[in-house]
């Protein structure tokens, strides 16, 4: 078995392999100093997609609509700067809280939902939302979107240059931390609940689980989460356009997610930058036939290996060393 | 007079124009040892969903301890202390078998809204749920995967969820069915070793397991109950033995009249 579904009572232990991929992260800063900026969209998309795994992988929720919660946070975040207040954690923390609060809102409505009439709702939703922020011109500039967003520099000293070194690293730091949080959620006796509801939900409610909540709960944290990233992708892109709330995002993130692995945290976090360096090669190979680079390689994907690229590199490594790998 | 633990009154339901359960009135008493049978098809499972909440009943009033719950959504009547098992074993099957009964331990604990500490260090979950384990000879298989231990191992997990529930009043639904011989009595022991004060419901077929294991049985038969009783009374009734004749459990309850 592959090791997203690795006795979940172990998840806590860290393994040394994780260390890689911060890392890399934090070596690319050093060696592409000029990539940075390309580089900070991925850590978002990053983000963003780990957020989609704690819905999707981890409570079994399969959502089409989770650019709401990614658009919500950034629109919110930007509408707070525009105010006059640039401080940029806070920023990125009233997005977040956003975002969890709307899920607290409509979770209890739509999660009483399952399988097909859930995921067609969430569509729903995403389209409603995409079209009332394209109407509201006065609050989100429509097509225009809300250019301007300026920040205090970081801690008091770090300046927001052009080349990204400050929003990198800012990202990166925020990545880390939901990272974690997100991590310890898991491993908790909630994640592990959670996980059960997503095997099997009638029997939950058998064992006294309030399923409806614990589903709501983790939504809530799921939104919130993606609520941050599209805040973090307002601050760093000092923009917001319509498109942080199309069905596009939605997709977006989901790709990245079974590309990199379902249930098992860095899916998207190897997803976002294999999905993003895939389609930037593509589209400089043929701008307009891109898209048949990334669809053919998730086909692959998804035929060979059930866990994404993840799950392939568990079982190349379980081949060269038995036993071994995680 | 003493409370009853469990208390069904005129409990009606349909499917269609099918009475599965047509007035069924039961109760249990603190500390009730009792058998349901009946031949297939006459409304047991049924009358078990009615009690505890994964059916809803047309009519009819349930009281738990003397509480009305018959509006009472399943989860609520878990944490009040009515659990059921299933006939068909309905259980997590990617996960392990001490993963399977962690996850009813910590809910039952309270614990499931910790967000926090990792479930893997929460030594007071984990030596309950092994202990339950134990206590069903599942403490070899504890890492297996639910569905890869045998059938009969399913059964007993089945039962391992139940107890890890804190059971007052618990509704077994063919325990027995499909576990080995040689293995039925680790689970009639390990019924038998409740505390005396849980009221127990077990639809069972097998009369040996019946005799063995109940103080009372309830006949039902096309929905309705059909007459209840000690065992031996019951099973000494010529409208019973009519009820069986010619079905397929007649060799079975043959075998455990007296006598035979």
């Amino acid at each position: 078995m592959s090791g997203a579904e690795s006795p979940f009572l172990r998840r806590h232990h860290l393994r040394p392999v994780e260390t890689v991929w911060w890392l890399l992260a934090l070596a690319f800063f050093f060696a592409f100093p000029e990539y940075l900026a390309v580089a900070t969209s991925v850590l978002v998309m990053a983000l963003f997609a780990l957020s989609l795994d704690l819905l999707l992988g981890f409570a079994g929720v399969l959502s089409l609509g989770h650019a709401v919660s990614f658009g919500l946070g950034a629109y919110v975040s930007a509408l707070i700067n525009l105010a006059g207040w640039h401080e940029a954690f806070s920023g990125a923390l009233a997005g977040g809280a956003a975002s969890g609060l709307f899920a607290l809102l409509i979770g209890p409505l739509i999660l009483r939902l399952s399988g097909l009439p859930f995921i067609m709702v969430t569509l729903g939703v995403g389209a409603i939302v995409y079209e009332a922020a394209n109407k509201a011109v006065w609050l989100t500039g429509g097509d225009n979107g809300l250019p301007g967003v300026t920040l205090d520099p970081l801690f008091g000293v770090f300046r927001w240059s052009v080349y990204g070194q400050t929003g990198y690293l800012y990202v990166l730091g925020w990545l880390l931390a939901l990272f974690y949080l997100s991590r310890r959620i898991v491993a908790s006796p909630f994640g592990v609940a959670l996980q059960g509801v997503r095997e099997n939900p009638d029997r939950m409610r058998l064992v006294g689980a309030p399923v409806l909540r614990h589903l709501v709960a983790g939504y809530a944290i799921a939104s919130t989460m993606a609520g941050i990233a599209g805040a973090l992708s307002a601050q760093t892109n000092a923009f917001v356009g319509l498109e942080v709330l199309s069905l596009n995002t939605s997709i977006d993130g989901l790709v990245m997610l079974v590309l990199g692995g379902v249930g098992r945290l860095y899916g998207g976090l190897v997803g976002a930058p294999v999905y993003m360096f895939v389609q930037h090669f593509a589209q400089q190979w043929n701008p307009y036939y891109w898209m048949f680079l990334i669809g053919g390689l998730l086909i692959v994907i998804v035929r060979f290996s059930r866990g994404g690229l993840l799950g392939l590199l568990d079982s190349v490594l379980r081949r060269i060393r038995p036993g071994g790998a995680g | 007079m003493t409370q009853l633990a469990l208390q069904a009154t005129g409990l009606h339901k349909s499917f269609g124009a099918f009475k599965v359960a047509d007035d069924v009135g039961l109760h249990l008493a603190a500390g009730a040892r009792t058998a349901l049978i009946g031949p297939n098809g006459a409304g047991k499972t049924t009358l078990i969903g009615l009690l505890s909440g994964t059916l809803r009943p047309d009519a009819g009033r349930i009281s738990l301890h003397g509480r009305d719950i018959t509006r009472d959504a399943m989860a609520s009547r878990v944490k009040r202390g009515l659990v059921r098992t299933f006939q068909v074993s309905s259980l997590f099957t990617k996960l392990t078998v001490l993963e399977n009964v962690f996850l009813a331990v910590s809910e039952n604990a309270g614990a499931s809204n910790d967000l926090w500490r990792p479930a893997g260090r929460r030594r007071d979950l984990i030596e309950r749920a092994e202990a339950i384990l134990e206590r069903l000879h599942l403490a070899d298989s504890r890492h297996r995967r639910m569905a890869e231990i045998p059938y009969g191992e399913q059964r007993l997990l089945e039962i391992a969820l139940a107890l890890a529930l804190k059971p007052k009043v618990l509704l077994l639904d063919e325990p027995a069915a499909g576990i080995p011989t040689d293995e039925v009595s680790v689970l009639l022991d390990a019924v038998a070793s409740l505390p005396t004060e849980i009221a127990i419901l077990m639809i069972e077929h097998d009369m040996h397991v019946v005799r063995r294991f109940a103080t009372e049985v309830y006949v039902l038969v096309h929905g309705r109950v059909l007459t209840v009783g000690p065992p031996a009374e019951v099973m000494a009734s010529p409208d019973v033995r009519a009820v069986y004749l010619g079905q397929s459990g007649q060799s079975r309850f043959a075998g455990g009249a007296p006598g035979a």
